[in-house]
């Protein structure tokens, strides 16, 4: 396959004439993997912003066969069309070959309620491409923390008050969860870093296997920014350090970018509202975890 | 036909090979266990081209039926109790959805008290998630109904999913000698799966989405009708089978001596043989009594059950479930056919078998005595827990 970057990507849409906010990271995750998967994918979408916005009878975005799952369920429905359409095959039926089975997770689905069904796939090896979009909080209920939520990070539920500021626990490890699975390939990636981002899905594309890539996607609504700055932060968070672009494949971790020197902590968050009360002594912390991080990476991972 | 020793699980599987889903997908739980693992047997020893899908919970395994028959393929689950309340969420997907899938329910108490001997408040409490809910009293009929289950489920006018329940251990765990149709006879009556409701790679399709207020009401009222076109269809597939198979099920309930009758006990699934019995030897006695056996309890033949109530005097529903604070929800479904066709009888409701409580001949005895005694005019109470408190007024 010719490589995949802004001039071999395909001109059609998959997803449009959708509701979703101005500046949206997730709806850019969705229209960007269905270009590389083509008119055959079938995607499943659990509860959550993107089948929100996506599926309002009778304004259906995709364009492409789709479907809502139960919110903790979007493994197991993708599992059970890869097996219906597998067998219907193996029965003679006329079924394409490149078909693709996809589903577009948030972090809430994926991270929270739908994670021991994603354990459950990734255990069978099911055939199956898993994105999890994570804009870090459950956002179509409008804000509340997940278990993707950064510390200190306020959120509809996790508010800035006298004796508590933001969210308490650390962003749980989803990447190495997964990756502690077995699992065929697992990504990472963010999309402010597209050809990256775009060279995984390409190579998970064709994969045998379970297939997990997560990729942030900031939402301006719930973080807190500019509409139009969706990308810069999608940038800055790779390169002040707090998320890392890997791949984990055959057992192995590799690390996709390593930053020479890391962008500011410090302005990345507090130039998002929802990081606008963190104090010296909430980032000098958050600075050492990220830096115990990448001793980790450095020493364990090519 | 060849003959087998089976237990109503066993039948079930046996049924469920004969219908050849192309998926399975299941999570074991007593007393439903069985069947999933005689199906496995059945792939694993090539019995059955199916794909075994190993779940990590109910609600995966229903889900993954779903995307199974979004896929156009046919798909089968079983579960019990705690497990189809787990899934009880995607129940009313695969219902909205218009996904014809079956499952099997091997009916059992609801925790807590923790049980799992045989009740049936599991499926009754989930009796409005759009599902049609039919209850086998033995193991032929349990087979039988696997291969009717796909043809009604799968009709392009009915279009909703089938659950068959079966009482826990009373059913699912006892043996009879049970027919067992040739593989190619049932695969001819019960057929492939043509579906339409399902994605296309002609023309892609988005199934299931949402649907604001104004427009779910549509979505609703056709499920509705769905359901309701049940009715007809069973009645012909029930003909359909008798043609081919020799076993006649004379629609979504049976008469038993009510031709004739003043008094009736109404139950459903396996307590029926018994009711059975003690109406032969009441009427031995010179007592009219009938029995009517539910064998649909959704869609609920309201004309079949008008028909067959009209002219008695007294009716006892007999049944293993409460919704509490109310009465059993059998009784209130019967209740409201009675209304609706002005059928003026005096009824009232034993609430017996929970948590497994065996129901004795001495049980039906003492209902019928009781039967009796309101046909002569003695006062009496409507709803008895059998064996706590007692029909007989003061
Ligand atoms: C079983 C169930 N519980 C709760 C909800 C309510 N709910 C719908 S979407 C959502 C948040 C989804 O968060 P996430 O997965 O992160 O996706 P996002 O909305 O951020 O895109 C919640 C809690 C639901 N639909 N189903
Ligand atoms: S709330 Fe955030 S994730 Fe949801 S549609 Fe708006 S920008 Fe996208
Ligand atoms: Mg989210």
């Amino acid at each position: 396959m010719a490589a995949i970057n802004h001039k071999t990507l395909r001109e059609d849409e998959f997803f449009f004439g959708h509701k979703a906010c101005a500046g949206c990271g997730a709806s850019l995750v969705l229209r960007h993997v269905l270009k590389i998967l083509g008119p055959n994918a079938v995607s499943v979408l659990p509860a959550g912003c993107m089948s929100a916005v996506g599926f309002n009878f009778p304004n259906l975005a995709f364009q492409n066969n789709s479907m809502i799952s139960p919110f903790a369920a979007t493994a197991p429905v993708m599992s059970g069309i890869r097996a219906g359409f597998d067998m219907r095959k193996k029965r003679g039926d006329k079924i394409p070959d490149d078909f693709c089975v996809v589903g577009f997770a948030g972090d809430g689905a994926t991270a929270d309620i739908g994670l021991a069904a994603l354990s459950g796939a990734i255990d069978r090896d099911d055939n199956l491409l898993y994105i999890c979009y994570d804009n870090e909080a459950y956002m179509n209920t409008g804000v509340q923390k997940s278990s993707l939520t950064p510390f200190g990070a306020k959120t509809t539920n996790t508010p800035v008050g006298t004796q508590i500021q933001g969210a308490l626990s650390n962003k749980k490890n989803m990447f190495e969860i997964v990756a502690a699975h077995n699992i065929s390939y697992a990504a990472t990636a963010s999309i402010g870093y597209l050809p990256d981002f775009l060279k995984k899905v390409a190579k998970a594309k064709d994969m045998p296997g379970t297939r997990y890539i997560h990729v942030i996607a900031p939402c301006p609504t719930g973080w807190g920014h500019a509409d139009k700055d969706t990308i810069n932060f999608a940038k800055a968070i790779v390169d002040c350090g707090l998320w890392y672009l890997a791949e984990y494949e055959a057992g192995d971790y590799k690390i996709s970018r390593r930053p020479k020197e890391f962008g500011s902590i410090k302005d990345y968050l507090h130039s998002q509202s929802r990081f606008r009360a963190l104090d010296d002594a909430a980032i000098a912390h958050i600075e050492a975890e990220r830096d115990a991080k990448w001793a980790y990476i450095d020493t364990h991972w090519s | 036909m060849p003959r087998k020793f089976l237990s109503g699980d066993e039948a079930v599987a046996e049924g469920i090979r004969l219908a050849q889903p192309d998926v399975i997908s299941a999570y074991p739980i007593t007393p439903q266990t069985v069947t999933v693992e005689r199906l496995s047997e059945f792939v694993a020893n090539g019995e059955l081209e199916s794909h075994y899908m190993y779940v990590e919970s109910e609600h995966s395994a229903l889900a993954a039926a779903i995307g199974v028959s979004a896929a156009g393929a046919r798909a089968f689950t079983a579960t019990s109790s705690q497990g189809l309340l787990y899934m009880a969420e995607c129940l009313t997907y695969a219902s909205g959805g218009r996904f014809p899938i079956v499952m099997m329910n091997a009916n059992r108490a609801t925790a807590l008290p923790w049980n799992i001997y045989g009740d049936q408040r599991d499926s009754i409490a989930l009796l409005d998630h759009g599902w049609i809910q039919a209850y086998a009293e033995d193991a032929q009929e349990a087979l039988d109904l696997c291969l009717m289950a796909y043809k009604i489920a799968e009709h392009p006018d009915v279009l909703t999913p089938f659950m068959i329940n079966l009482d826990g251990f009373a059913l699912t765990h006892t043996f009879e000698s049970v027919d067992v149709p040739d593989n190619k006879d049932a695969l001819d009556f019960v057929g492939r799966y043509e579906a339409f409701n399902c994605f296309s790679f002609d023309e892609p399709k988005n199934i299931g989405y949402s649907a604001g207020p104004a427009y779910n009401k549509y979505f609703k009222y056709d499920e509705h009708l769905g359901m309701n076109c049940a009715l007809k269809v069973i009645d012909e597939v029930e003909r359909d089978f008798e043609a081919r198979f020799g076993r006649s099920y004379p629609g979504a309930l049976e008469s038993y001596h009510m031709e004739d009758t003043e008094l009736c006990i109404l139950t459903l699934g396996s307590i029926s043989g018994l009711v059975r019995e003690c109406v032969d030897i009441a009427r031995e006695r010179g007592i009219k009594l009938g029995l009517v056996k539910l064998r649909y309890l959704r869609p609920l033949p309201s004309g079949q059950l008008a028909q067959a109530l009209a002219g008695i005097k007294a009716l006892c529903v007999l049944e293993k479930d409460i919704s509490f604070g109310a009465e059993g929800t059998v009784f209130t479904n019967i209740k409201s056919v009675l209304y609706d066709y002005k059928i003026e009888l005096e009824c009232f409701n034993v609430i017996a078998g929970l948590g497994g409580d065996d129901i004795l001949p001495q049980d039906i005895k003492q209902i019928v005595n009781t039967l009796v005694d309101i046909s002569h005019n003695k006062p009496y109470k409507r709803l008895q827990f059998l064996g706590i408190d007692t029909l007989q007024e003061g």
